[in-house]
């Protein structure tokens, strides 16, 4: 295989995108946020048509209408809203209320499965720098609030008496994940964002004995991902971003497997 | 060590909570508490007890800032030091977390700082078990001893004993007054159970809406009749708290609220389950 300089972008530009999702995504699982992740993705879409209409960049069109959506998620949860169904409501809306936007929009339809399920491969270095800063402020984020970020996550009461602000950590992780859709949008696409945040950090879950050892391991299983669905979609010439979300969702089941083996042959054993 | 003794090296402590006719409603309903007076004083042990629905939850946690006063107001001393035990804690089976890990929670601690913690509740050797591996008594104990990894000035219990046996709440209660002893901390804590109290307790207060009335425990431990009762293990760890109520609960119409408790002491002398 040839070494091109726009594999090299999108590699690059993937595991920039998999340094955010590996800890973001280890809390998407703790505080059972998979919808919630879901929801803010899909609103991505409707950011895109947004950015369009407006001939602002997609990038911020996207962030904002993220951030939008997630603040209203987050503010219904604090009403005691059954967030199941209400998440389930905003993020199906989102998605199809973006879709209905794009269609008036003349010359954009044939676009759209590259906002959907991403276009990796046609990464240029200024969209590589966007992405790194973006992936950057997130990881920044999640070091810097590591600790309260955790403790509020294991208990709102307990941060709280220990003197932390569980409403801030609420809204820095919200903040990070409309900025991890925004970078995220060109690598997987709309769609598998919230793929990319969760099976990581399920299969980290099977082999971490701490939480910092998991959000390690899903960047290390994102990274991976990212490099073994290129391969993959030169390889075989499929789709880039549905590619990387197949090999992460394969590590997960080995994961899984492997763990089960594990356990069958040391109970043999023992 | 009687309650007498206790409350002679306790009082005169500097106020680390003060609540001045504090009140807190859910909603439009009618106050869960209301004209609550408290003052938290450095070093001493106060038990808040009350019927289930009492408010006693919501007054800890209206204390300790995790809601906010319909009325009134809440002062804490500035840079105050909490441990705070809470009644429940639910982890998530995809958070892996071992004790040492979380008794990290809230700030760094060496590995020897760990073991010590471990150690002075009772349960060494358990730092690098999982959280999920703990037995209920084992989990009750680490929760104590995340609370004082932070060397609290006041250490804050929500129903410490639930689900423990007769023997399990007194040796409890030893602990707990030990703790105090050795670092001076107050301790405030709730109990749904009437009249069996912690008996180094300086203050009892019976809460039911409102402050109903609040007294000094009665030491048990030497009556005969409570011998017979509790058994002689408990090493006058219990103790019996009689409710002098300064307004009448006939007449709910002129008071706000119900004490559906019982207040005669003959009866509360046979505990209630």
């Amino acid at each position: 295989m040839i070494l091109d300089d726009f594999i090299l972008r999108a590699a690059l530009a993937g595991v920039m995108v998999a340094l955010a999702a590996g800890p973001l995504g280890c809390f998407v699982v703790w505080r059972r946020m998979a919808y919630f992740g879901d929801a803010t993705a899909h609103a991505a879409i409707l950011g895109v048509a947004l950015a369009l209409a407006f001939s602002v960049s997609i990038f911020l069109g996207t962030l904002i209408t993220a951030l939008g959506m997630a603040v209203v998620v987050s503010a219904l949860a604090g009403r005691g809203w059954a967030m199941d169904t209400t998440l389930g409501v905003l993020a199906h809306s989102a998605l199809a209320l973006g879709l209905v936007a794009v269609s008036f929009l003349p010359g954009v339809r044939a676009d759209l499965t590259a906002y959907l399920f991403g276009d990796i491969l046609t990464v240029g270095w200024p969209e590589l720098l966007v992405i790194g800063a973006g992936s950057a402020l997130v990881l920044g984020l999640m070091l810097w609030r590591w600790r309260p970020l955790l403790a509020a996550t294991i208990s709102e009461d307990l941060a709280q008496a220990a003197g932390f602000k569980p409403a801030r950590e609420r809204l820095v992780l919200v903040l990070a994940l409309a900025l991890t859709v925004a970078v995220a949008l060109k690598v997987v696409g709309a769609l598998l964002i919230a793929a990319m945040l969760l099976i990581p950090a399920a299969a980290a879950r099977v082999y971490a004995r701490s939480p910092e050892a998991m959000a390690v391991l899903a960047v290390g299983l994102a990274a991976a991902a990212v490099l073994a669905g290129l391969a993959l979609s030169m390889q075989l010439d499929t789709p880039a971003g549905p590619s990387i979300v197949t090999a992460a969702a394969a590590f997960f089941a080995g994961s899984v497997g492997g763990a089960g083996l594990w356990r069958l042959v040391r109970g043999r054993a023992g | 060590m009687s309650a007498a003794a206790v409350t002679e090296i306790a009082p005169a402590g500097a106020a680390l909570i003060r609540a001045e006719g504090l009140s807190v409603a859910y909603g439009p309903a009618a106050p869960i508490l209301h004209d609550i007076d408290f003052t938290m004083r450095a070093g001493e042990i106060v038990t808040v007890v009350g019927p289930n629905g009492a408010g006693k939850s919501t007054f800890l946690r209206a204390l300790l800032g995790m809601i906010a006063p319909g009325t009134g107001r809440v002062w804490r001393a500035p840079g105050l030091r909490l441990g705070y035990v809470p009644q429940r804690l639910h982890l998530d089976s995809n958070l892996p977390l071992s004790v040492a890990r979380f008794l990290r929670l809230v700030q760094p601690l060496s590995r020897e700082t760990v073991q010590a913690l471990l150690e002075r509740v009772g349960v060494p050797g358990l730092a690098d078990r999982p959280m999920a591996a703990l037995s209920g008594g084992q989990f009750q104990r680490v929760l104590l001893a995340q609370a004082l990894a932070g060397q609290p000035q006041l250490l804050v219990l929500d129903e410490p004993t639930q689900g423990l046996d007769q023997p399990g709440v007194a040796a409890f209660y030893r602990l707990i007054e030990d703790l105090r002893r050795d670092m001076g901390c107050a301790v405030l804590s709730v109990s749904h159970d009437l009249h069996v109290v912690m008996s180094a307790s300086d203050r009892v207060i019976c809460l039911n809406g409102h402050i109903c009335c609040e007294g000094t425990p009665t030491v048990v431990s030497n009556a005969p009749e409570y011998r017979a009762l509790f058994g002689l293990g408990t090493q006058g760890a219990l103790a019996l708290y009689q409710h002098h109520h300064d307004h009448d609960h006939d007449r709910p119409g002129k008071n706000s609220h119900f004490c559906d408790h019982d207040h005669s002491e003959a009866e509360g002398a046979r505990h209630d389950p």
